[in-house]
């Protein structure tokens, strides 16, 4: 007898495309693009912010009020909700087992705890912020 | 219904190529049952693992319209009448549905599956007291039966299977959580080395093929916040580097 | 054998991650208010400044921008590697001179407020 096994070849390029589930985990890891352009305009905000300069602050503001802008933030907002916060908050419980005595917290109970948390921490950025009186 | 199987003889192909069996089937069938039902009827040459029939044995698991299954679980009523059964995926094809399972059985040892002591035991004549609160802690990941169905789920191994896998860490993870256990530093030097732990993206599909939910993903996180601390206290107690 | 640096990053990735998941959603319905043009008060030149002037905000702003920064960097080195680039060490090191740049400039302007 003998042995010859045989390997079946997988592309490192297009594997995430052969089933649902890998879909959705690209569609999730590629919000970094978001985080990464969030932050960098964050960056370049208290880069303006530094100059000390109002004009330059309002300029920066103007330069923001376009469609295309809107659009992008538009867009940024729904997907980042649904592949990155939401998503976030679904995995977490894995990562935090809490156990009373014998029974496990459910997981459902710690992502109901993320969201509470998550409308808390959203409505005291928008009060700072002063969206919300 | 009908079963689209991959073949593969290793004296004699160079390649697998699919096989068709026509086969009729009872309502309460699995594919497993049907798989028997063509050995037995229709091609003796067809080969496959099984045992148990009952999910313990971890023997059957197969691919089954593309999904890492139990065979023995799978039933054929929640089927469509065309079924494609393939051998367990990101493993080396042994001949027809049988896969070569040497890697990782070789990283389930490498997680050191026995209870590691610092302390002596307790004497002969008594025994560790563990509650039950201590038991439920690890309980779910002693539930494994070796299936390995997760690593035919995880996109990482396949990609590179120099990553020790989901049921190896899942494994290491029930003796970290066992309160008879004092070994879990000992696993994480060797798990959370740089091809251990930190592999694994957290796709998360170990989790959801697991017949019998173990939840290796869960493991796998919880492990990597244990790295994370021992790695900071280690380097805080100036010990190891 | 001995525990991987990757520790230490996966670490940053992991608070990042939690920070970012949990602010940005706010931070990006900031940016699109300002882009309808409804600029909330907060961001007028003045609330802004002071905010940005006391201590607690800087050190606020600079968690918030720099652990977001080496979380994006590492879930991009991941990515990279998931669409099929092999050299990590070099993905590696260019994500993460990216996020020290960007730390190091948060760090910079934060001082000069």
């Amino acid at each position: 007898m003998s042995r010859r096994p045989y390997i079946r070849p997988m592309s490192n390029t297009t594997w995430y495309l052969s089933n649902g589930r890998y879909r959705r985990y690209m569609l999730r890891e590629v919000t970094c693009l978001l985080v990464g352009f969030y932050c960098f305009l964050a960056v370049w905000a208290l880069a303006v912010l530094a100059t000390g300069s109002p004009e330059r602050w309002e300029g920066f503001l103007r330069s923001q009020q376009n469609a295309a802008m809107i659009a992008v933030h538009a867009v940024a907002l729904i997907y980042y909700l649904i592949y990155m916060t939401f998503d976030w908050f679904k995995l977490a419980p894995k990562a935090m087992p809490v156990q009373l005595g014998e029974r496990k917290v459910s997981d459902r109970s710690i992502i109901l705890a993320h969201y509470v948390a998550w409308a808390a921490l959203t409505a005291f950025v928008a009060w700072l912020a002063g969206v919300i009186p | 219904m009908e079963l689209e199987v991959l073949r593969y003889d290793p004296e004699q192909d160079t390649e697998p190529h699919f096989q068709s069996y026509s086969v009729p089937c009872e309502d309460d069938w699995a594919i497993l049952d049907a798989l028997n039902h063509v050995k037995e009827n229709i091609d003796t040459t067809l080969s496959y693992r099984w045992s148990c029939h009952m999910m313990v044995c971890g023997s059957c698991g197969m691919m089954v319209n593309g999904e890492p299954s139990l065979t023995c679980k799978t039933f054929i009523r929640d089927l469509p009448d065309h079924v494609r059964i393939e051998p367990l995926a990101n493993l080396p094809i042994e001949r027809d549905l049988v896969v070569v399972l040497d890697d990782p059985m070789e990283k389930m040892h490498r997680a050191r599956p026995w209870i590691i002591r610092q302390d002596d035991p307790p004497p002969p004549d008594q025994e560790y007291t563990q509650s039950r609160a201590a038991l439920y802690k690890f309980k779910q990941y002693t539930m494994c039966v070796n299936c390995m169905c997760c690593y035919a789920a995880c996109p990482q191994y396949g990609l590179d299977q120099s990553f020790i896998g989901p049921a190896a860490l899942a494994l290491a993870h029930r003796y970290n959580l066992d309160s008879r256990d004092q070994g879990k530093s000992l696993r994480l030097d060797i798990l959370a080395d740089h091809d251990g732990v930190w592999d694994c993206s957290f796709v998360g599909a170990c989790s959801e093929v697991c017949p019998k939910s173990v939840d290796p993903a869960a493991a796998i996180q919880q492990m990597k916040v244990d790295g994370a601390i021992e790695w900071w206290k280690q380097k805080l107690s100036g010990s190891k580097s | 054998m001995s525990i991987a640096r990757k520790a230490v990053v996966w670490g940053l990735f992991a608070a990042g991650g939690t920070i970012s998941a949990f602010l940005f959603p706010a931070l990006i319905g900031l940016f699109l208010l300002v882009a309808i043009g409804a600029v909330p008060p907060g961001l007028e030149y003045d609330s802004i400044f002071a905010f940005a002037s006391n201590w607690a905000g800087k050190f606020a702003l600079f968690l918030v921008i720099s652990l977001s920064l080496w979380h994006a960097a590492h879930r991009l080195r991941v990515v990279f590697h998931d669409f099929g680039v092999r050299k990590d060490k070099a993905v590696a090191n260019a994500v993460y001179l990216v996020a020290a740049v960007g730390t190091l400039l948060t760090a910079f302007y934060l001082y000069r407020i």
